[in-house]
């Protein structure tokens, strides 16, 4: 117990810098998922090839290298060097915005085309329609995968360790290192399973709260 | 005053209509009657701007409407068959959403508009209600009072006594009259020969009027 003590000042600065990434994706990501993927819907072919290029991209290579190519890569193609911080969490928001618009492609897909017709003879435009008709509904129906991926960001974090983030993970593996015991392995297992508990619980409640209507 | 003049549509290589002409005085009633499948619902989005017409020109009080999907406005109210209320708000708010967001109206304006509207289409008791709570016959009357609060220049319905009973149809037909002695100009599209007749209005039978 003491020893635990001892070294939770060093995991919780780590677990600050885990939901610094964390929060600072899904505020970038969330709204960037709902443009991607509205923008898909686009009638221009080239927006739509370039964006099912990204997509691609982004789901069909691994996060990790993904982290590193941004950090290590782009620096040394001497196109532009980002702090650590900041080219973990572009990354992150890259990442999460393509799996975000796979949600949201999925959901506006899911809207019967009478909302839009019913919209439109009441003098809707393309982007009053989206955002007072079929947004609203998206939002309910795709809140499972939503709340999924979140739970997911919350473990992918630890990735950054890669570029020498010190996150809840880096805390961990240097208290390892150091006193040559797992304690600190066991001490943050439980902060990522508090922290993911604690959003199911968050999720759960947003959820009911969407579902006043069928 | 409605006029549909020259009115063509194709679909896959058949004729729906051609050269279909049609004049509706303000506040009449015309019902479109035909068959199922033969173009009744075609008919009726190519006069709502949700399906493109091959031709023809359609005019409401001498202004001309777009015949494509770029129409906007909301000129030609829509019941739909299966009614189109958004799920996610209430009746009072599926009646004000397109007045507030569409039309800019002030609430001054656009609330006790929807009230008079909830109370002439006796919705007033299911104001706060969502789309699931209520009947089909009070689905359809939401379905009214949210064209109406545009105040469209006509009112098209689509097959409204499908999947109603009896007596919710004879509700349908008696709201349909009070409008007309409103002076509401409305197109009602059924294949239920009954209930067009207690209308009495004019009749377009897609069956035996249209050329093909």
């Amino acid at each position: 117990m003491h020893y635990l003590i001892t070294i939770l000042p060093s995991l919780l600065a780590g677990l600050k810098m885990t939901l610094g990434v964390f929060a600072l994706t899904l505020i970038g990501s969330l709204p960037f998922g709902i443009l991607v993927a509205v923008l898909q819907r686009s009638p221009v072919a080239l927006l739509r090839g370039v964006l099912n290029g990204y997509i691609t991209i982004m789901r069909g290579t691994p996060l990790l290298l993904q982290i590193v190519f941004v950090y290590y890569g782009l620096s040394l193609a001497n196109l532009v060097t980002l702090p650590r911080f900041e080219a973990a969490v572009v990354t992150f928001i890259l990442n999460y915005t393509a799996y975000f618009a796979e949600i949201f492609r999925g959901g506006l897909q899911a809207i019967p085309s009478g909302q839009i017709a019913g919209a439109k003879v009441l003098g809707f435009n393309r982007w009053q329609t989206l955002w007072y008709v079929t947004l609203p509904q998206v939002v309910k129906t795709v809140m499972p995968s939503v709340g999924n991926e979140v739970i997911n960001l919350v473990k992918d974090t630890s990735l950054v360790y890669v570029i020498g983030l010190g996150d809840l993970m880096r805390a961990g593996n240097i208290a390892v290192a150091r006193d040559v015991t797992l304690v600190p392995y066991l001490a943050v297992g439980a902060l990522y399973l508090l922290l993911t508990i604690l959003l199911t619980v968050l999720m759960r409640y947003v959820e009911k709260r969407l579902n006043y209507y069928q | 005053m409605l006029t549909i003049k020259n009115l063509s549509k194709q679909y896959n290589g058949k004729v729906i209509f051609k050269d279909l002409n049609v004049t509706v005085a303000d506040g009449q009633i015309l019902t479109v009657v035909g068959p199922s499948g033969i173009g009744k619902t075609t008919f009726l989005r190519v006069l709502a701007g949700l399906t493109k017409a091959d031709a023809g020109e359609i005019s409401l009080n001498q202004h001309p409407l777009l015949l494509n999907e770029n129409r906007t406005g909301a000129e030609v109210g829509v019941i739909f068959q299966d009614f189109n209320l958004f799920p996610q708000y209430t009746v009072f708010e599926n009646i004000t959403l397109a007045p507030r967001i569409v039309a800019r109206q002030h609430r001054r304006v656009y609330q006790p508009q929807a009230e008079e509207l909830l109370a002439q289409l006796h919705l007033t008791e299911q104001r706060d209600f969502y789309p699931f709570q209520l009947s089909g016959g009070q689905k359809q009357r939401t379905a009214i009072a949210r064209a109406l609060a545009m105040q469209p220049g006509v009112l098209a319905y689509d097959e409204p006594t499908s999947g109603l009973d009896e007596t919710t149809t004879q509700q349908v037909v008696t709201v349909i009259k009070q409008l007309q002695q409103q002076g509401v100009t409305q197109i009602v599209v059924t294949h239920d020969r009954p209930f067009a007749d207690q209308l009495s209005g004019a009749v377009l039978d897609f069956g035996t009027d249209v050329v093909r």
